[in-house]
């Protein structure tokens, strides 16, 4: 294994987002951003603080701040709007469907919390649907970082792309692994490791997870291809063809449910393009609870250990 | 400068506009169009500051509308038809297949005038500020305009806009109710009691005018009036009392014209009760 990662330390991914906004609402005057009450939690103070005329406080009314982003979006302004991944997809589906995704308006809605990391709040704050919500959309960007650097290179990136985006991150501290400064390419997947038995395809959180699984199964002779799928739609399914036709397994790693996330998606693709076996490692058919993330993350099974025992199945079927 | 007289004949034949679409269109919802056709005739043909000519989906540098009751759509196709936003002829082409002209306003397909998709009802108050909020962002002195339904603020959404249009001060913003005080099931206070409107409004935070939204004369008086109060940091609501169906006898003031076309027979009754001013499409 060439890639060595080295975890810079532990960072949140939703301070990524609050220093990638503060940047980019320096670099263009055009950008805005709106928040329901939870400025603190998503990291907006700074911005909100330096361009007190350009942040709008919309209150718990979720629904009239996406409104009021598409309004702001059509009219030439680069709206960021955020919430809890809840709050901004499941609680307003009606209105991104409208005013945002069919209106094609250039809203970037913000959510962060997203996923089971969420943690003691619980189910009704952990939203393990969005990104299905949020793909079925036609015209929308789905955009899922894996760390802290590169959820502030999203989050830069995303104000010079015309169209609405749909931008996931999280609340724990995570291993913090990608470059600084990197440059972000939207629908451009990242081979993070090289390997030629087994690729690991992951969005979120659970990129890190993969690597430290590619680290294990070396340890076993296993050569584990680990690629970085920060953008689930578009899917880079050049990329993802690429590797499975060189490697002929796979396992899929989200934060999310089986049903309507990535492993879906892909296996839609595969199963057209290149069929081979799949393993997913994703929440089945339930909602989370209380605990800390640590705790959720292995009780639900999306760490390494889960990913190791899903190539250790997938590599039986191959 | 158009005189009153010309502004009736405008209505009356956007008013036969409707019927014909519909009618042709074998579906639609006349009923709350033929009600916010005098409306929409003074906004479109002397309150606006707007050129079809010029027009951009951005707004900058002129009003802008937007109709958040999408089902009023055939009484907006009209009135953009005849300004000059796109060919008369394209009302021919209201519901059907590939039109740009979809049964409730898209701008999928790029027809000018139409700012976003709207129908889904609750939404377009809170877009329209979002329109204002930007023009203030640019220091533009033009408005905002927005059209509701009764029904409609039966929706949540529309109470959330209301604080937040109130509590930012978005003062160059005319929101209009049209308050026919029917929703398809039936009579809005039989449905949904909504109260005292014009007290809620101003509690909310807003100035309202209430007026007879079928009196263009009492329409164009009551933008003037409110304009006046431009200024004082407040949002505006006009409570414009019309009547569904309006113009045709049989149409009046019933719910049951909310969404549904007229036959060939009903179109013809109708036709006869509105009087070709400005040639038909």
């Amino acid at each position: 294994m060439k890639e060595i990662f080295i975890n810079t330390g532990n960072k949140d991914t939703r301070s990524g987002f609050g220093a990638g906004l503060l940047e980019v609402g320096r670099k263009n005057p055009d950008v805005v951003a709106l928040c329901a009450d939870l400025t603190g939690s998503l990291k907006m103070d700074a911005f909100a603080e330096e361009f007190p005329s350009r942040f709008f406080q919309a209150g718990i009314a979720e629904a009239n701040m996406i409104g009021v982003a598409a309004g702001l979006a059509l009219s030439g302004k680069i709206p960021y709007a955020g919430s809890f991944a809840n709050f901004v997809t499941g609680r307003v589906y009606d209105q991104v469907r409208q005013v945002i995704a069919y209106s094609n308006t250039n809203v970037k809605i913000c959510a962060s919390h997203a996923g089971i990391t969420l943690g003691e709040d619980g189910a009704t704050h952990q939203i393990m649907e969005d990104i299905g919500l949020m793909r079925m959309l036609p015209n929308l960007t789905v955009i899922n970082p894996c760390d802290y650097n590169q959820t502030k290179a999203a989050t830069i990136a995303v104000a010079d792309y015309q169209g609405p985006v749909y931008l996931r991150f999280g609340r724990p501290s995570v291993p913090n692994f990608t470059p600084a400064n990197q440059t972000f390419e939207i629908g451009k997947a990242i081979r993070m490791i090289e390997g030629n038995d087994v690729t690991l395809f992951a969005t979120g959180h659970l990129v890190w997870e993969s690597i430290l699984a590619a680290q294990e199964l070396e340890k076993n002779g296993i050569s584990a291809e680990v690629i970085d799928l920060h953008t689930i739609k578009p899917l880079d399914n050049i990329t993802v063809l690429q590797s499975v036709q060189k490697t002929k397994a796979v396992v899929i790693a989200e934060e999310h449910l089986v049903a309507g996330g990535l492993g879906e998606l892909i296996c839609g693709t595969l199963s057209r393009e290149y069929p081979v076996p799949v393993e997913l490692v994703a929440v089945n058919d339930e909602f989370g609870q209380s605990g800390t993330p640590e705790e959720l993350m292995k009780k639900y099974g999306l760490d390494a250990i889960s990913i190791v025992e899903a190539v250790n199945r997938v590599l039986k079927r191959k | 400068m158009l005189t009153v007289t010309n502004l009736n004949d405008i209505a009356t034949q956007a008013r036969r506009d409707i019927i014909r679409m519909v009618s042709i269109a074998g579906s639609g919802h006349p009923g709350g169009s033929l009600g916010c056709t005098d409306l929409l005739t003074v906004l479109f043909n002397k309150e606006m500051i707007h050129d079809p000519k010029k027009w951009r989906r951005d707004g900058v540098g002129f009003d802008m509308f937007f109709l958040s009751a999408g089902h009023l759509a055939p009484a907006l196709y009209s009135q953009l038809a005849r300004t000059g936003y796109f060919p008369l002829n394209e009302l021919y082409e209201l519901r059907k297949i590939g039109s740009r002209l979809q049964g409730h306003p898209s701008v999928e397909r790029g027809l000018p005038g139409i700012h976003v998709a709207s129908g889904s009802l609750g939404q377009g108050l809170s877009v329209a500020i979002g329109a204002a909020l930007a023009k203030k962002l640019r220091n533009e002195e033009n408005f905002v305009y927005v059209l509701t339904g009764d029904g409609e603020c039966e929706e949540g959404q529309i109470w959330e806009a209301a604080l937040f249009g109130a509590h930012h001060r978005v003062d160059r913003l005319i929101a209009m109710t049209d308050w026919n005080g029917q929703q398809i099931d039936g009579a809005v206070d039989k449905i949904l009691n909504l109260g005292n409107l014009q007290k809620k409004w101003e509690e909310f935070g807003w100035d309202t005018l209430i007026v007879d939204g079928n009196n263009i004369e009492e329409v164009i008086r009551a933008f003037s009036e409110i304009k006046s109060l431009v200024g004082n940091g407040k949002p505006k609501m006009l409570l414009c009392k019309t009547v569904m169906g309006k113009g045709v006898d049989f149409m009046e003031g019933t719910h049951k014209w909310h969404g549904k076309a007229p036959n060939a027979e009903q179109t013809e009754k109708a036709l006869n009760q509105l009087k070709e001013t400005l040639g038909d499409f």
